[in-house]
């Protein structure tokens, strides 16, 4: 099993009639959906059209009702389970809603984790991978935060060092639930900016979001959950229209034009 | 988080505090030593009287405090980063109770001392077998049922604990006392707890690392590769182990479990090297077993010629200490 370099022909990750259900309640069935290196994906719906759930299942978090997924090549959720697990966490990371600090951490720590799978049971963090931290902290600009004590972080502060903890980790494929949470709009931009560089690099990004205009600007593709096992998956350009926006949250939405963006409003 | 090197004279600085204590342990006592005598003693020679003592008396008990001290405090270590929660200790999930249980149930039948020993361990062990049974029944463990169930199941052990005590007989009761307060008096041979001290050191701390992730929330651990249901089983197991080892050789003594890994930790915190297990679990194994056989001949001098159960010594010690860091810790969030 050879995860850590996945052939450049095979798909990052890819679902085949991929049904994913949560507590009873189907979110989508026969889910033909294929993330290439390259590609950046929004996940788009309404609350509850299961958006993180099937971002969970990506990720290894949950199995799938039916139907195969898998990430590069590898099939979950075995894949995602024993000793190929490091493996599979070099090419594959994942951003969570959620940021939890039940003990106290620096910040440098704290980015120091996403480190985890490059390192070997006897290891210990070498000035490499300080390096690489440092870095990643800077490209969510906290710079000179690497001494703070985390749980003295601001909701938004905290958010990036999750980011740059994703950063650290070196993932190919980057799974970001709501990677925009608590951030102030231009951090807004600016992590969209560098995770849209990173998939012109060749990274792949599927990243939940809840701004359509910002779905529009940054990611090639979306991928739209009704909530009703409906899912429609295509080229943002395509996909990411008035019509569509409108039925997929339940209110009318209009489309606007600025400077050659589209940009979507309640109507 | 510290450097490798930094992580190994920390552990050598604290190697030399538990042979520090040991030694003022062998010294102390009714009976003067000369330091001659202590490494005659050591160095296997015969000798007088004080070779005797040290050899067959403090010796062993200053082992069996520190593998006690040694085992409670790396418990409860393990059971803070299981249960996510840096208030948690070894006795939190029932152990002690079963334990307590077993131990008193085979006092007030009046057998001897090896199965008092024995029943012991078997009530943690059962203890351990039912939290983790119910817990754990369809496969679904989160922490708050783990917590529950171990909440009630010492509930429960507390109240046979208590029937016990209230239907045992008058010249019975200060032994049981002393047991559940946690007595090294009657530590037969300190070599099995120090094994398995030894045993669990080096089976925790190829793991450390993951450890370190795991209490940062199963989901960043798990996406970052750890293996969260073997690995968390493997920690419940083996505190538990290690805990009802303890308490069969010592009975529960309290507070050590707590405090030990708490103190090491904010020490860690000041330093600025965090959370890190790697260097936190050895840590908290040395500092508790120094802490204990530094607490235990306290007990057995401080009023001479009579003993003090070590329990209640690491209590009034651990209490104050302990709500001093409470007191303090949510000024240090903000």
């Amino acid at each position: 099993m050879n995860a850590s370099e996945p052939a450049m022909n095979r798909p990052l990750l890819e679902a085949i009639r991929l049904e994913v259900g949560i507590g009873g309640h189907r979110i989508c069935r026969d889910l033909d959906w294929r993330v290439d290196a390259g590609d950046s994906w929004a996940i788009l719906g309404r609350n509850g059209a299961g958006k993180s759930t099937l971002l969970a299942t990506a990720a290894g978090l949950r199995p799938q009702q039916g139907g195969r997924l898998s990430v590069a090549g590898l099939e979950l959720p075995h894949a995602s389970q024993g000793v190929g697990m490091r493996a599979m966490a070099r090419v594959r990371g994942y951003l969570s809603q959620h940021q939890i600090d039940p003990f106290a951490s620096t910040v440098m720590e704290t980015v120091l984790v996403g480190r985890h799978p490059h390192l070997g049971r006897w290891d210990w963090e070498s000035d490499d991978d300080r390096h690489i931290a440092a870095s990643a902290l800077s490209e969510v600009d906290l710079d000179g935060f690497a001494e703070r004590e985390v749980q003295t972080l601001s909701g938004g502060e905290r958010q990036r060092l999750a980011v740059a903890q994703l950063l650290a980790q070196q993932p190919q494929l980057f799974l970001l639930d709501e990677p925009l949470t608590h951030l102030d709009l231009s951090h807004q931009v600016a992590v969209m900016d560098m995770f849209a560089r990173r998939a012109t690099a060749g990274a792949a990004i599927v990243a939940v979001l809840h701004d359509p205009g910002f779905a529009a600007r940054y990611c090639r593709q979306a991928l739209l959950l009704f909530g009703n096992d409906e899912w429609l998956a295509g080229p943002t350009a395509e996909v990411i229209t008035e019509k569509n926006l409108t039925r997929l949250y339940g209110h009318p939405l209009r489309e606007l034009s600025a400077d050659g963006r589209r940009w979507f409003v309640p109507g | 988080m510290p450097t490798r090197r930094r992580a190994l004279l920390v552990l050598a600085a604290l190697i030399g505090l538990a042979v520090f204590s040991l030694l003022l342990a062998l010294v102390a006592g009714s009976l003067p030593v000369s330091v001659a005598d202590v490494f005659c003693a050591l160095s296997g020679g015969a000798g007088g009287l004080a070779v005797e003592v040290i050899q067959g008396l403090r010796l062993p008990r200053a082992l069996a405090a520190f593998a006690c001290g040694g085992l409670l405090a790396l418990a409860g270590a393990l059971m803070q980063v299981l249960l996510k929660n840096p208030l948690a200790d070894p006795y939190v999930l029932g152990i002690s109770g079963g334990a307590a249980v077993g131990a008193l149930a085979a006092m007030l039948a009046g057998l001897a001392l090896a199965f008092i020993n024995l029943l012991a361990f078997a009530g943690a062990f059962a203890a351990m077998l039912l939290v983790f049974g119910l817990a754990h029944g369809d496969s679904s463990w989160t922490r708050s049922r783990l917590l529950l169930t171990g909440v009630i199941v010492a509930a429960g052990c507390g109240a046979v604990v208590a029937l016990i005590l209230s239907i045992a007989p008058e010249d019975g009761l200060r032994g049981m006392l002393f047991w559940l307060m946690g007595d090294l008096g009657h530590a037969v041979s300190p070599w099995p707890a120090l094994t398995v001290l030894a045993v669990g050191l080096l089976v925790t701390l190829p793991f450390a690392r993951e450890l370190n992730l795991l209490g940062r929330g199963d989901t960043l651990a798990h996406a970052l590769g750890v293996a969260i249901a073997p690995v968390k089983r493997g920690i419940y197991v083996l505190a538990s182990l290690l805990t009802a080892v303890a308490v069969t050789t010592a009975g529960s003594i309290g507070f050590i479990g707590l405090v030990v890994p708490h103190l090491v930790r904010l020490a860690m915190i000041r330093l600025g090297w965090g959370n890190d297990q790697r260097l936190l679990l050895p840590a908290a194994a040395l500092v508790g077993g120094s802490l204990l056989v530094l607490a235990d001949t306290l007990a057995r001098t401080v009023i001479a010629p009579q003993q003090l159960p070590v329990g209640v010594l690491t209590a009034l010690l651990g209490v104050p200490v302990f709500l001093f860091l409470l007191g303090r810790q949510p000024n240090e969030r903000q």
